[in-house]
């Protein structure tokens, strides 16, 4: 399989504090790769420096090289970039509005104006988010009404809509009840073939159950990547099995 | 001795009930006095009549046209500049020399006393921009006055719109002038059209900023470029000079009404605002 | 690139504000300072000399006006605005101050001409009747710029009082004081800035106020020994000869309000340093 996000000697500073030191690390297409890790590790920081979000906020700065499709993230039209990758948040964020118009949000900022092509889109993502069935009668109520679980399927919906190539969750099914936890994570399986998916999450239960390879951050700094099954069986540094085993937390 | 502390607090309470009663009574008395004598005035001739006679007699028509020309367009001109400054504010600057500039020219705008933007406007549109007396002038005079409270609003209503919203925006592709166009102003709309509408009801009741730059004359106004009295204006002229005691009621009742129903849609508006958050 | 042309437009609405206030200050001054150096600042603001059309341009009247009608105001206004606030944020139930605060608001957007014309229509007979004199007075000018100013006593006294800390109330109160007490030891001196900051920006409205203060202050061109006495302020000046003034009588009334642009914003400085000095 082909890198899909290569980085090099990434460090990212924010007002002086260091958040990131030294990340190294290659994430392939197709794959679902895991990062977790304690709470202020550095995983939201990665996962924002991957798509330039984190230019949003003053008094960052950044070392290193992040690579998508081997081209620098720097050179690529920032735009363009968080369109091909795109980004879920841990609490889901519907935009006021209706469910139509939340996902048809990103597509009409790109210029999709025709009606039927929208509906297309809107249908096509809600299914794949496994939220179709639940709301097709009506994209037409606001957003805000949905429940915690079905918000964040509308925020995956969302994503999709743009076609990325890249999927980042964070945390995604945290404060989700179990049963949207599995759709989502259903989601994520069905969806593999399409997409690269990029998942940090503290649940450690989760990233076994669905990753292949998985990355452990510590302090801002990998301590470990590999395979799920190696992470999770025979991991090579203390840290990670002091973490998966719950010693530390 | 030393009297009770519960007694004291009585009393206080009685007092001060007394006097917040005291000043609604003044509110009350004022409109109902207004509302009285002016009633019997407030006619269909008198609101659509041409006056005659200087306003001793018939009605008051192009001081209405003349009122709402004025103030909507003090609205058009205002509102641009007010939100543009806010959005300014909120979302491309950090808190810096600039920003504090510009909050203090702001600020001390809202200061000015109304006699001092009547000169200001005279001379400026009136006399070196050779505007004359006319709607144009008294317009951009008012939107300079108007200009401090719809930016304070507009900043207000802009920074309650969740930072989250921003970013879901961003990740999503959108640019900044996408964000604010299509997340940030949308749903920053009801506080600004509150600042909007509180600007309508000064620019209402503005009498002395007015009248030095829209002039007095009573023809109906046909172009911005037309002097035109407004009603407050007018008011003030009939009341002074003691043309019409009639007509000078029925005027001050249609302003009040007027600023009434301003208000009112104001403190709707706020109302839906908290309505959408809960 | 677009984006860069979108940030320009908004900073030039930015500057907006500024450069009007820029703009204000140099005509006004433009046209008002030549005049006040030619005679004099001395003469100009300390003689009680005001013959405009013979040359003379003494304002001192004006500027004892001003202050005795802005005084009486604040005193009667401070002290009702000030009651108010405390009733509405320490006694009134909840469900009355959100009725009563809207109508208090309202009082502000009643057109300055309809409270002068309520006060030469009630007020002023009423003092005639009463105290003598010929009704139009400082007495009268200060009762109505006193209403006037309520809602901005109201308003920035009652913020100031709700935004002491609850926890410092309710320390108070758990060693057994009285809400008076309490209001009157502890919060109110906690909210001792805010409180201030109102009434100087009160005192700037009501320097400021020229239609109700013209049409129930006589007008008389004397420097008034009591309050039933009628009286001149600085905007009354502006305001009654600016129509037909030409001239050296225009620069006149321009100077005038040179000093009453420096007052105001004198004043308005004050205010805006009092409510930075939070709680």
């Amino acid at each position: 399989m082909n890198e899909k996000i290569t980085i090099q000697n990434l460090s990212v500073t924010a007002d002086g504090k260091s958040i990131l030191a030294n990340i190294n690390l290659t994430i392939l297409e197709h794959e679902i790769f895991s990062i977790i890790g304690p709470a202020h590790s550095g995983k939201t920081t990665l996962l924002r420096t991957i798509n330039r979000l984190i230019e949003t906020q003053p008094g960052f700065s950044r070392t290193g090289k992040l690579l998508l499709d081997g081209k620098d993230v720097l050179n690529w039209d920032i735009e363009t970039l968080r369109r091909r990758v795109g980004l879920i948040f841990a609490t889901p964020i519907p935009l006021p509005g209706t469910i139509f118009d939340n996902i048809a949000y990103g597509p009409r900022l790109k210029g999709i104006r025709n009606k039927r092509k929208l509906t297309e889109i809107v249908e096509h993502t809600l299914r794949a988010a496994f939220l179709w069935d639940e709301v097709k009668d009506r994209l037409d109520t606001s957003a805000l009404r949905l429940s915690g679980g079905q918000q964040q399927r509308l925020c995956i919906a969302r994503t999709l809509a743009l076609d990325p190539e890249v999927v980042m969750m964070d945390e995604p099914c945290s404060g989700l009840d179990p049963i949207s936890t599995a759709q989502i994570e259903d989601a994520m399986r069905q969806l593999k073939n399409r997409y690269t998916f990029i998942l940090v999450t503290n649940n450690v239960k989760q990233a076994a159950r669905v990753s292949d390879r998985v990355a452990f951050f510590l302090a801002g700094q990998l301590i470990e990547v590999n395979s799920a099954e190696i992470i999770f069986t025979r991991p090579a540094d203390k840290r990670t099995d002091d973490y998966i085993s719950g010693r530390i937390g | 001795m030393k009297r009770r502390p519960l007694t004291i607090q009585r009393l206080v309470w009685f007092l001060l009930a007394l006097l917040t009663l005291f000043t609604l009574t003044i509110l009350f008395f004022i409109i109902g006095y207004i509302t009285a004598k002016g009633v019997p005035t407030l006619t269909p001739e008198f609101l659509f009549g041409m006056p005659e006679r200087m306003g001793k007699e018939g009605g008051i028509l192009p001081t209405i046209v003349a009122t709402i020309y004025l103030a909507l367009l003090a609205i058009v001109i205002a509102t641009p500049l007010g939100v543009g400054t806010a959005v300014y504010l909120t979302e491309y600057t950090r808190e810096s020399a600039l920003t504090r500039i510009i909050r203090f020219g702001a600020d001390a705008l809202a200061g000015v006393p109304s006699i001092i933007f009547g000169l200001f406007g005279f001379i400026l549109f009136v006399i070196y921009l050779k505007m004359g007396w006319s709607i144009l002038a008294g317009s951009l005079t008012l939107a300079v006055m108007i200009l401090p409270t719809i930016i304070r609003t507009s900043e207000e209503a802009i920074r309650t719109v969740p930072y989250a919203y921003r970013e879901v925006s961003y990740s999503l592709g959108g640019t900044k002038s996408q964000t604010i166009l299509n997340v940030v102003l949308p749903n920053a709309l009801p506080g600004i059209l509150t600042g909007i509408i509180l600007g309508l009801g000064r620019s209402v009741a503005e009498t002395a900023a007015v009248i030095f730059t829209a002039g007095s004359s009573l023809r109906m106004p046909r172009s911005i470029f037309d002097p035109a009295r407004t009603m407050a204006v007018h008011f003030y002229i009939l009341a002074r000079e003691g043309i019409s005691m009639p007509r000078a009621y029925g005027t001050a009742l249609l302003l009040i009404i007027s600023i009434l129903v301003i208000n009112a849609f104001a403190y709707i508006l706020l109302f839906r605002l908290t309505r959408r958050f809960r | 690139m677009r984006e860069k042309l979108f940030e320009k437009i908004l900073l030039l609405c930015a500057l907006s504000a500024v450069t009007a206030l820029f703009l204000i200050a140099l005509f006004i001054f433009y046209e008002g300072l030549p005049l006040i150096f030619r005679i004099g600042p001395a003469n100009f603001l300390f003689s009680s000399n005001w013959a405009p059309t013979r040359g003379h341009f003494g304002i001192l009247p004006m500027i004892v006006g001003s202050l005795q009608v802005t005084v009486l105001a604040l005193i009667l206004g401070g002290t009702l605005g000030l009651a108010c606030a405390m009733f509405l944020a320490e006694f009134a139930p909840r469900w009355s101050v959100r009725i009563l605060k809207p109508l208090i608001e309202l009082l502000a957007g009643i057109p300055s001409v309809v409270y002068g014309f309520i006060g030469v229509l009630v007020l002023v007979p009423l003092i005639r009747r009463t105290l003598g004199g010929p009704g139009f007075s400082v007495l009268a000018a200060g009762i109505i710029l006193g209403i006037m100013i309520l809602p901005t006593v109201i308003a920035i006294s009652l913020d100031a009082l709700n935004a002491v800390p609850l926890s410092y109330k309710e320390g108070s109160l758990a060693v057994g004081a009285t809400r008076w007490q309490t209001l009157y030891r502890l919060t109110l001196p906690a909210a001792k800035s805010g409180i201030i900051a109102s009434l100087i920006l009160a005192m700037g409205r009501a320097i400021g106020e020229t239609m109700a203060v013209i049409m129930v202050a006589g007008n008389a061109l004397i420097i008034p020994k009591s309050p039933l006495e009628p009286v001149r302020t600085l905007t009354s000046n502006i305001a009654l000869e600016m129509g037909y003034a030409s001239g050296t009588h225009q620069e006149a009334l321009f100077a005038t309000g040179v000093v009453l642009f420096i007052i105001v914003a004198l004043l308005n400085t004050f205010a805006l340093l009092a409510l930075r000095k939070k709680v």
